[in-house]
Order: C-alpha cells, then sequence, then structure tokens
C-alpha cells in the first residue's frame, strides 16, 4: 500500500471523492495540505479574496450542479470567517464539505496562536462535524463527510484538522473507503406506500388543489417528475423562492413564485385551496404569513426528506417522508393506476378564478416605465432587459434586497438549479462570490449577478479572483442609492425615518471600481438605453462586466404580505392599494 | 406534560454537546440529563426529562434522530417504565434530630452513607416523585446540600433499546 502523509492524504481522499475544485485560503494551520496540493494536478486550488467568497462559492458551484462544494480554510480567522458561507448553506440545505486546519494537537485548549473551537462555533449551523485527530482516521473521515453532505437532507460538513496530523514528517498507508456504512444514520428515500395511496386520493378528490413547491424539488431533483405530475393533473402549481425553476416559468399553469413578495394569483389560491400538495417546502415564515390564518380550509400533504420539516410550524395531514423525486414517482405510477381521476369541472372552474385574479392583479407584463417620469429606470424594467439579453437562459445568481425579489418576479426560469440565491439567510454578499462558482462549473455559459450597490460591497473583493481564474461573469448592479430593502420597511413601518440606509454620497465610482480590478464598467442612467447597453454587456463575453444601473429610488417591492396577524390573502398592492 | 427520553448514542468526543446545543438552540427544556456508556462501550446511553406539548416532544425526538450521532431515540413516558434517580442529601443531624431523620429514612428505604458529629448524609432512591416526597418529609430547613444524579430509566417487559 502507498504510504502518503496527512496533508497528502487529504488531498487525495478529496480526489478520490470525486472533488476537482476546491475553494479556499492558506495560513499557518493548513500549510501542510497546501503543500500537498501543490505537487498534483487532479483537485485545482481557486484562491479567493476573503473566505466568505470561498463558501459561497463552492455555494454556488454546489446549487448549480449538485456537486458537494468543497472549501479549505485555516484555522482562527480562516475558520471564523467562513461562519457566515456556511449558515448560508446551512439554511438552504446545500451539500457542501469545509476543511479547516487547527492548531497541533497539543496546543488545542492553550488559547494558541489563531485558535478557535472550529466544531464549537459552528455546530448550530452543519449537518456534522469531526475533528480528526489521528492521520488514520483522514480517509474515513473525509469520505464520510461527502457521504453525510450528500445524502438526506444535505447540509455543510466541517473536517477540522489539527496541523501536526497533517504533517510530512509522518506517512502511513492510504487506502480510501469503497463504501460508507454509519450504523446511526439511514436517511429515508423511498414514501411509504400507503401516505402515497393516501396522498393520491386526496389529490384526485381536490376541488381547488395547489402544488406549492420548494427547494428541495431542486435539491431532490425532481423537476422532471414534478413537471409531469403537474401537467398529469392539470392543476396550479406556485413555486418558493428556493424552488423557482423546478416547474417552468413561462407555462401557463404557473402562478409565480408565493408568499411575503409573490403573486396575488399564487397567494389567494394558497389561501382558498382545499387541498395543498407540499414538495420539498418547508412552510417558511416568509410564506405562511401568521400560521393560525395559513391556508384554512386545506388539507395538506407534504413530501420531505427530513420528517423534522414535517409538521413543524404548520400542521400536516398526509406526511410522507422520502426523497422529492423518487416519492413523486410513486404518486405519478399510483395516479396511473387507479381508477380515480380528478374532478374536471372543478378544476376548470378553480382555473377560471385563478385567471380572474391573475388579470385583475397579475405582475407587470408591459414595461413598467412611465414616459411622465422622464428617464427614470424601473428596478422590474432592469430584470426583463435582461432576461431579453439572456434569452431567459442564463445563470442568475442574487445578493439580498429589493433586487433580489424583482428578480425573482420578473426572471423566469426555465429550468432548476439556475436561480442561485441565499434565501434562508438571505447573506447580502452572496452573490458575487456564487456567480464564481457557478461560472468554474459551468465554463460556457452566461451568468449574471444581480445586486444592489449595497450588496455587491460586501464581497467586491472577489473581483479580483475573477481576473486571476478569468470567470467572465455579469454584474447587474441596480443602484438604488440606498439599501432599498431597509428604506422600504422604513417608509412602510417607521414614518420614512431612514435611519442609517442612505450613504450620504459615499458611494465609490463603480465603473472606475470595475476598471481598476481589470474590468469593464459600463453606466446606465436612462431607461431608453438600457437593451441597448445590455446587449452591449452580453457581447463582451469573456471579461467581466459590471452594470452599475441606476433605477428608481423610490420603488417598492410588491405584492407584499400584511403582517403581523395577516394571513396570505392580505397582500399590499402598491403604496396605496390592498387586497 | 412530563416526558423521559432516552438515547443511545455514539460514545463520541462532542455528541452530547450537540444533543445539549439541540436543545438550546431550538429553545426546547431539559430538566435532567444523565449520560454514560453502555455494555457496548461504543454506545454511550442518554436519559434526559423534559416538558412540552405533544407537538414539541415531537419536534424533540425527531430532531434528537436526525443528529449523525445518535442510533436510537424512545420516549419511555410512550409506555410502561422504570424510572430511577439517585439523591445524596447532607442534612443537620444532632443528637435531637436523628431520631426523626432516622424515621423518614426508614419510610422512603432510604440509607444514612455517611455519620459526622452534626451531619448525616442520605441516600434515596427512586422515581422523581418520590424523591420530591422524601424533600418534603425531612425537615427543609436542616438541608445543607442536596445532589440528584437526574433519572435514568428503562422499558418494561421485552422492548429494548439497541442498534
Ligand atoms: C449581511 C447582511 N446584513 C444585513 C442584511 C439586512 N438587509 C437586507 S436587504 C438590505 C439592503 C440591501 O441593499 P442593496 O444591496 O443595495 O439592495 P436593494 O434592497 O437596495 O435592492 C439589508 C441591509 C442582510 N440581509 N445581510
Ligand atoms: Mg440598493
Amino acid at each position: 500500500m502507498e504510504l502518503l502523509s496527512g496533508g497528502e492524504i487529504v488531498v487525495r481522499a478529496l480526489k478520490d471523492a470525486g472533488v476537482k475544485y476546491v475553494w479556499g485560503y492558506p495560513g499557518g494551520a493548513a500549510l501542510h495540505i497546501y503543500d500537498a496540493l501543490f505537487q498534483q494536478k487532479d483537485v485545482e486550488h481557486i484562491l479567493v479574496r476573503h473566505e466568505q467568497g470561498a463558501v459561497h462559492a463552492a455555494d454556488g458551484h454546489s446549487r448549480s450542479t449538485g456537486d458537494v462544494g468543497t472549501v479549505l480554510v485555516t484555522s482562527g480567522p480562516g475558520a471564523t470567517n467562513a461562519i457566515t458561507g456556511i449558515a448560508t448553506a446551512y439554511m438552504d440545505s446545500i451539500p457542501m464539505v469545509v476543511i479547516s486546519g487547527q492548531v497541533p494537537r497539543d496546543k488545542i485548549g492553550q488559547d494558541a496562536f489563531q485558535e478557535t473551537d472550529m466544531v464549537g462555533i459552528s455546530r448550530p449551523i452543519v449537518k456534522h462535524s469531526f475533528l480528526v485527530m489521528d492521520a488514520s482516521e483522514i480517509a474515513v473521515v473525509i469520505a464520510k463527510a461527502f457521504y453525510i453532505a450528500k445524502t438526506g437532507r444535505p447540509g455543510p460538513v466541517i473536517v477540522d484538522i489539527p496541523k501536526d496530523v497533517t504533517s510530512p514528517e509522518y506517512r502511513i498507508p492510504y487506502e480510501y473507503p469503497e463504501k460508507i456504512k454509519i450504523r446511526s444514520y439511514h436517511p429515508t428515500t423511498k414514501g411509504h406506500a400507503g401516505q402515497v395511496k393516501r396522498a393520491v386520493k386526496t389529490l384526485l378528490a381536490a376541488k381547488r388543489p395547489v402544488i406549492y413547491s420548494g427547494g428541495g424539488a431542486i435539491l431532490g431533483d425532481a423537476s422532471a417528475e414534478l413537471t409531469e405530475l403537474t401537467r398529469l393533473l392539470n392543476f396550479p402549481i406556485t413555486n418558493t423562492l428556493m424552488g423557482l425553476g423546478a416547474f417552468p416559468g413561462n407555462d401557463p399553469q404557473f402562478l409565480g413564485m408565493l408568499g411575503m413578495h409573490g403573486t396575488v394569483e399564487a397567494n389567494n389560491a394558497m389561501h382558498e385551496a382545499d387541498v395543498i400538495f407540499a414538495v420539498g417546502a418547508r412552510f417558511d415564515d416568509r410564506v405562511t404569513n401568521t400560521p393560525s390564518k395559513f391556508c384554512p380550509s386545506a388539507k395538506i400533504i407534504h413530501i420531505d426528506v427530513d420528517p423534522t420539516s414535517i409538521s413543524k410550524t404548520v400542521n400536516i395531514d398526509i406526511p410522507i417522508v422520502g426523497v422529492c423525486s423518487t416519492v413523486l414517482r410513486q404518486v405519478i405510477e399510483e395516479i396511473k393506476t387507479t381508477k380515480d381521476t380528478t374532478d374536471k369541472i372543478a378544476i376548470s372552474n378553480w382555473w377560471s378564478k385563478i385567471n380572474d385574479w391573475r388579470e385583475r392583479y397579475g405582475i407587470y407584463t408591459e414595461p413598467r416605465h412611465e414616459p411622465s417620469s422622464g428617464d427614470i429606470i424601473k428596478p422590474q424594467d432592469v430584470i426583463r432587459s435582461l432576461y431579453k439579453a439572456t434569452n431567459g437562459d442564463a445563470f442568475i445568481t442574487s445578493d439580498v434586497g429589493q433586487h433580489q425579489m424583482f428578480a425573482a418576479q420578473y426572471y423566469l426560469f426555465d429550468k432548476p438549479r439556475r436561480w442561485i440565491n441565499s434565501g434562508g439567510l438571505g447573506t447580502m454578499g452572496f452573490g458575487l462570490p456564487a456567480a464564481m462558482g457557478v461560472q468554474l462549473a459551468h465554463p460556457n455559459a452566461i451568468v449574471a449577478c444581480v445586486t444592489g450597490e449595497g450588496s455587491i460591497q460586501m464581497c467586491i473583493q472577489e473581483l479580483s479572483t475573477c481576473l486571476q481564474y478569468g470567470f467572465p461573469i455579469k454584474i447587474i448592479s441596480l443602484n438604488n442609492q440606498a439599501l432599498g430593502m431597509v428604506r422600504q420597511w422604513q417608509d412602510m413601518q417607521y414614518s420614512g425615518r431612514y435611519s442609517s440606509s442612505l450613504y450620504e454620497d459615499s458611494l465609490p465610482d463603480f465603473v472606475k471600481l470595475a476598471e481598476s480590478f481589470g474590468h469593464v464598467g459600463i453606466r446606465v442612467s436612462n431607461f431608453d438605453e438600457l437593451d441597448d447597453k445590455m446587449e452591449e454587456c452580453f457581447a463582451l463575453k469573456d471579461r467581466v462586466v459590471f452594470m452599475d444601473i441606476n433605477v428608481d429610488r423610490n420603488e417598492h417591492v410588491y405584492p407584499m404580505l400584511i403582517a403581523p396577524n395577516g394571513s396570505m390573502k392580505d397582500m399590499k398592492l402598491s403604496k396605496t392599494e390592498r387586497t | 406534560m412530563r416526558h423521559i427520553i432516552s438515547v443511545l448514542m455514539e460514545n463520541e468526543p462532542g455528541a452530547l454537546s450537540r444533543v445539549v446545543g439541540l436543545f438550546s438552540q431550538r429553545g426546547y427544556n431539559i430538566d435532567t440529563l444523565t449520560v454514560a456508556p453502555t455494555n457496548d462501550l461504543t454506545l454511550s446511553r442518554l436519559t434526559l426529562t423534559t416538558h412540552g406539548s405533544d407537538q414539541i416532544i415531537e419536534q424533540i425526538t425527531k430532531h434528537l434522530n436526525k443528529l449523525i450521532d445518535v442510533v436510537k431515540v424512545i420516549d419511555l413516558t410512550d409506555g410502561p417504565h422504570l424510572e430511577r434517580e439517585i439523591m445524596l442529601v447532607k442534612v443537620r443531624a444532632n443528637e435531637a434530630q436523628r431520631a426523626e431523620i432516622n424515621h423518614c429514612v426508614d419510610v422512603f428505604r432510604g440509607q444514612i452513607v455517611d455519620v459526622n458529629t452534626n451531619t448525616y448524609t442520605l441516600q434515596v432512591i427512586g422515581s422523581s416523585d418520590k424523591n420530591d416526597a422524601f424533600i418534603e418529609a425531612i425537615d427543609y430547613a436542616n438541608i445543607l446540600e442536596l445532589v440528584r444524579s437526574g433519572v435514568s430509566g428503562l422499558s418494561r417487559g421485552e422492548k429494548i433499546l439497541k442498534v
């Protein structure tokens, strides 16, 4: 058997786990591993400019491919800088392995230089973690980490390795385990047959059904089954912020996103439904509004791979634990075998009602631009222009704020894994590094990051990484000169007292900033030039282009659920109207 | 309602902190907690008592099951079970007080495990209820120090918790 040092074992085990790219940043406790990386070609390391960027990049890579994102950081500040990224991945159940250097074993607990208890500090935001106390455990632990990260409900796993464990002084036999078995870990995949039967009976008897699917449908690669089932039943479907793209956004059966900034037709349909079929969605508070007023007359069927998601915030009538794609396949088979059919008349009446809502309240289908307001660009029009310039076929990453909601509402995703955003944690700074991960995984695809002038500054340093590795990302910055989403709440709830949501003319010149990083900057200020400049941006195929687009500072995101104490049908439709 | 939850888990460093962390992180209560390795030294058995609505208890057991180190979880209070807690009480015990204390210890089938000129150390084993009753029975003002092990328990009959 081959003899390898601990550092070499780390790298070899990553290769054997199928890893091609590791995102990271070096430092003392990780240097043996970095030296081992240097001496081989199978695993490529991408040097970011901040560890948070490394984690978001690995995360973006994972969201766009389904692979396990991989990160390498040093101990202490390297590890703590990774924390926001890990929490982001955890909240959205993204499979990821983070390897962190640790101080040598005999220094642990002594407040050694760059010591931090990584396993402790990350405990509430990981699926699992390991502290590797012997070189002979490295390969097995790494194999287990990848297995845990990607099976069941996916999530980030930490592997913390003391420096001396990776030392080149000791060499030991290397063997990567062929199969991993963990006696305490057996995630369910297939749904309970009896529950599937009950679910189908309920679905077919429904008069006002809605399919409500979330991030689990994307993580569980259930898009094909979900689309087949939705069409088979002719039921309306809505997606959560995390679920966009699992069902084609341009399909007439798609009601748009639901929840806080969801469409009126989606939220109303949920409220009036008699059966809700939840697929990989977790009844988040941004969806349900007041739980006690949620879907008052609905029977709820819920497919989820994680039993703790079931009946967590809302009581479920028919739970089915399993992987979304597998369970949906079972449901489709059951529908095809049973003699029962859907109630076509009731469903048709239901559609008339929904189409009424859609006609009266649906999102803008015409330009939002008002000639009377002069040149001013409406943010919704920017997203529509982006959609046109990319033929609706780009990977879109996003930051957090109004721009994120406009992107979710107006870029109609037809495929899964195309809409990449931090839904659960809502992490500003996610968009740019996530786009790097997407671009590395899809070198020939168009990758655009929809951001705001606030969010982009949270990981702006990654522009430098983009130059080093040639990631030709297009940054679509909706510059409204404010922390827009914060200001929107201050308008609504604090009588327009803009406490620390404005920058007092301190914003950088983003065009020059892009140029100083070696990229192209384009400023757009007039509505008339928007489409042309957008075309110009995407014509620069192998350059990073920073689009600094001045948009209407006063625009709010609507519709918006009314909280606290509102139901899903209580919405603001504009600054003055409500349902 | 009060529940006794018994957890079989890997005897690994960090496993206990994950269980405890789960409770504090999600706002659940731990009333008592006891943990030790089992006859199989790779496994630890943890028993905890908690209280909450049925919905909360269900979430607690599901979340415990979800922890990677946890092999099995059972709510002992779901069925017939035995529960025991050991309690040591150091009390002031001068000549005049001793007779009454002896009587009390007898009634609760406790033992006097240490004797000093002015103090007794008493040992009582029983359910938490019984131990509570003992505390009430002896003169509260005389208690100098008290320590309870937390509840341990097993299901009655053939039901066992194993890998
Ligand atoms: C790291 C982080 N800090 C604070 C917030 C709270 N927050 C949510 S949206 C927002 C404003 C974002 O401003 P910008 O990026 O310019 O987007 P806009 O809403 O203006 O489109 C803030 C501060 C957050 N989500 N993430
Ligand atoms: Mg802004």
